[in-house]
């Protein structure tokens, strides 16, 4: 029926299907069955990624076979460190959250359900490259061997090993030594930030390129769509990560611009190569990561890539999303949990057995549960003994100007 | 309107070189760095692209980029020829995103850059604020020094030109409220090319306010007469080559008894001239660096005067003068025998038609002067 002219105009505010007490309808979510999208050489116009930014990248079947042209040639020994790292990650989460209600530390948020995205996405990466990450991406700490996992716990704890010596929030991590960029409480700024590292690098002639992550909910903000604009206009040898875990707190990615389209559109529409991948399958996170990589690296331009995935826990410690969602959500998503997944691969290609999973999975929560003791040792939120008062005053320029002498004097430190 | 040649020559008469003793030690301290460093006479806008070009030739990390900064030259032309010169890896246009000029320049920073953006009128600040407060302010704070933001952002500010509502706004207290941020504002292109060499140099990130009023020539609030050429003034002598004007310091611009007077910018050159033509024996101070400041220049010369003005053309409530008179009334109390008082923009957004009501030009700086020492006004 064509509408009337004169009918009354009506504000469309978009609803999740799914709210407490109901299930979630998960058919707006495009799915390609496993194998079935094109894998473009790298140095591909922009333009022609236009249907890689509606189709989903995937590798693994459902019985857990590669298939597909994304299918990467992946040494099993790498795969076996991938979901040794998501299980680690998984595993620390849990503990710190524990520790977030013990009060030995004021606030936590894990990455549940999301923990393939960084892990494989850190292997993709080389040594040098730089990472913006989200509040999100502990996956590309901890799957890194040169960082104590009890240096990280001492961040979150404020406490005297802090290296961040109390300054920030827990989980705002610094790491420029494993190319971990510090992580700011305000949404998407670090995007933009990304691009200009990465034009750094071209205009010193370096080889080294940026990794830029943000939120399915943070692409609302003004910086991501600068982000886009400068990394087209420089070709700048970026990655732009939109990690699509569906929610932003308690608002469905639909209020965010997610309803009818994708958001690896967003990246075709500025003249940006774009993907759009399923993030729960640790092989494809790795394959469009090094397709991505290369392309940057061959100064070819950056791209995006939208990561599709669930955020199976609560937003943070602060979080009930029982109060904005159904309760088995995780359980319905379709794209099911990627550590579970990789373990069905390894297990399929005779690479792993569920006797050596139960051994990692012991191994690694005594690593986590001795992590915390070691940091426990300089202290945390319950004992008080933080960083010194002093330490508040220094940094905020590089030499101390006179007027924060003066307060610093005043408080008597 | 092109004032005519008659008009000109008697304002370049009635213009006098004004060189305080202490700019004559800035600039003795650059000949004893540089004793060969010839002078040559140069605009404001001369000077600040002498800077950049001083600075790019030493230094490969040193980027200037923004809105028609790169083959245009600029919309002032302060950055004319850079990029002929430094090729376009080093000097280049930007899409007109505040945000994403201050954004990517924080990245390359943090790279290891030294970027100077310009933001082509400090009116349109405004959309790159969550990266100038919430980023590169607290980089090196929030990373532990991990990551810093060593960084220029230049602005071209103030009023007296018709700029109307968004050409004509001194946004300074916007930034000095924000800790980790140097705040500084030249009046001269001496200290223009001083400071903003300083300024690149310098760890900390940057706000270089520029007044657009001042880049041909000083002016003192007189808008009926011509403007009149840098070349005519002292300061408007520059050294070709390296040299700084170091950050953190005021200087007395005019040495005087009765009142102290704390002004930046252009409303230097007003209050001199409204010194002048009051009859009031008043000290000048130019902040230069507005903060953080020399608050020594400023407690002693306050002590010795027992009496201070403060001046700027940025609105009065909240503005960086109600900081300056706390300073004062903290550190000199004992010392003051008048109110402190404010001469300022009013508390308005900027007008077009009535900008030489709005400006605070020599005649209210004056009355000022002369309530602060007790004469009539």
């Amino acid at each position: 029926m064509t509408p009337s002219p004169t009918a009354p105009l009506r504000l469309h505010v978009p609803e999740p299907t799914g709210r407490p007490g109901c299930s979630t309808d998960f058919s707006y979510l495009a799915i390609s069955p496993a194998g079935a999208v094109r894998r473009p050489p790298t140095d591909t116009p922009a333009a022609d990624t236009a249907d890689l930014a509606t189709s989903l990248v995937r590798v693994l079947d459902d019985e857990g076979r590669a298939v597909g042209p994304w299918a990467p040639s992946i040494h099993p020994e790498r795969l076996r460190r991938g979901l040794r790292a998501m299980m680690k990650t998984r595993i620390f989460d849990a503990r710190m959250l524990m520790a977030q209600r013990k009060k030995k530390l004021s606030f936590y948020m894990q990455c549940l359900g999301e923990e393939a995205i960084a892990v494989a996405h850190a292997q993709a990466l080389a040594e040098g490259d730089m990472c913006f990450p989200t509040y999100r991406q502990q996956g590309l700490l901890l799957s890194r061997d040169d960082i104590p996992m009890s240096e990280l716990i001492c961040q979150l704890m404020s406490n005297e090993g802090d290296p961040l010596k109390g300054r920030q929030l827990p989980v705002m991590y610094s790491y420029k030594r494993a190319g971990f960029f510090s992580i700011s409480g305000n949404l998407a700024t670090q995007v933009i930030q990304a691009v200009g590292w990465a034009m750094a690098s071209a205009i010193k002639g370096d080889t080294k390129i940026a990794s830029a992550w943000i939120g399915d909910g943070a692409t609302a903000e003004a910086d991501f769509h600068t982000a886009l604009t400068f990394a087209h206009v420089y070709r700048a040898p970026v990655i732009i990560n939109v990690v699509n875990n569906q929610w932003a707190i308690s608002t469905f990615q639909s209020i965010a611009g997610g309803e009818g389209t994708t958001f690896a559109q967003r990246g075709v529409g500025v003249g940006v190569a774009s993907l759009r991948v399923d993030g729960n399958d640790f092989l494809a996170v790795y394959a469009a990561s090094r397709w991505a990589a290369e392309r940057a690296r061959t100064n070819h331009g950056p791209t995006l890539i939208e990561w599709e995935t669930y955020r199976a826990g609560p937003h943070s410690t602060s979080d009930d999303p029982s109060k904005y969602r159904p309760q088995d959500d995780w359980q319905r998503f379709p794209l099911g949990d990627p550590i579970a997944r990789l373990k069905q691969h390894l297990i399929a290609i005779g690479e792993w057995t569920e006797e050596q999973h139960a051994a990692a999975q012991k191994s690694l929560e005594a690593e986590v549960l001795a992590a915390e003791k070691e940091a426990e040792r300089h202290g945390s939120l319950l004992d008080g003994r933080v960083p010194s008062a002093a330490a508040m005053f220094e940094g905020v320029y590089k030499d101390m100007p006179e007027h924060l002498r003066r307060q610093r004097q005043q408080m008597g430190v | 309107m092109q004032p005519s040649t008659e008009d000109t020559a008697k304002a370049m008469q009635q213009a006098e070189p004004v060189t305080t003793q202490a700019q004559q030690r800035d600039q003795q301290r650059a000949e004893a760095q540089h004793p060969d460093a010839s002078r040559v006479p140069m605009t404001m806008i001369q000077a600040l692209r002498s800077a950049m070009d001083v600075m790019m030739a030493r230094d490969d990390n040193v980027i200037v980029y923004g809105q028609d900064v790169g083959y245009f030259g600029g919309v002032f032309r302060v950055t004319e020829g850079l990029q002929a010169k430094y090729g376009k890896t080093r000097c280049f246009d930007a899409p007109i995103s505040e945000g994403g000029i201050v954004g990517t320049a924080i990245g390359m920073a943090a790279y290891g850059l030294k970027p100077v953006v310009e933001i082509q009128f400090a009116d349109y600040f405004y959309p790159a604020t969550d990266q100038i407060v919430s980023e590169a302010a607290r980089m090196r704070h929030r990373s532990n020094g991990d990551f810093t933001a060593p960084m220029t952002i230049r602005m071209p500010c103030g009023g007296g030109i018709y700029g109307g509502q968004t050409h004509s706004q001194s946004p300074e207290a916007f930034f000095t409220h924000v800790c980790g941020l140097r705040t500084v504002m030249p009046s001269n292109p001496y200290d223009a090319k001083g400071l903003l060499i300083a300024s690149i140099e310098c760890e900390d990130p940057v706000i270089f306010l520029e007044p657009k009023r001042l880049y041909n020539g000083p002016f003192d609030g007189h808008h009926d007469r011509p403007v009149v050429p840098w070349s005519k003034h002292a300061l408007g002598m520059v050294p070709e080559g390296y040299f700084r004007v170091p950050l953190d310091s005021a200087v007395v611009f005019r040495p005087g008894k009765e009142v102290t007077v704390l002004t930046y910018g252009t409303m230097v050159w007003v209050a001199e001239c409204a010194a002048r033509e009051a009859g009031v024996d008043a000290e000048v101070i130019d902040l230069r660096s507005i903060w953080p400041l020399d608050l020594e220049t400023i407690v002693n010369s306050v002590k010795k005067t027992g009496r201070c003005v403060v001046v700027h053309e940025a609105t009065r409530t909240s503005g960086f003068g109600a900081e300056l008179a706390a300073l004062v009334q903290e550190h000199c109390f004992w010392h003051l025998e008048a109110p402190i008082e404010r001469v300022t923009g009013w508390d308005t957004p900027y007008p077009h038609a009535q900008e030489w009501d709005y400006f605070p030009g020599p005649a209210r700086v004056g009355a000022a002067l002369k309530r602060a020492v007790g004469k009539e006004a």
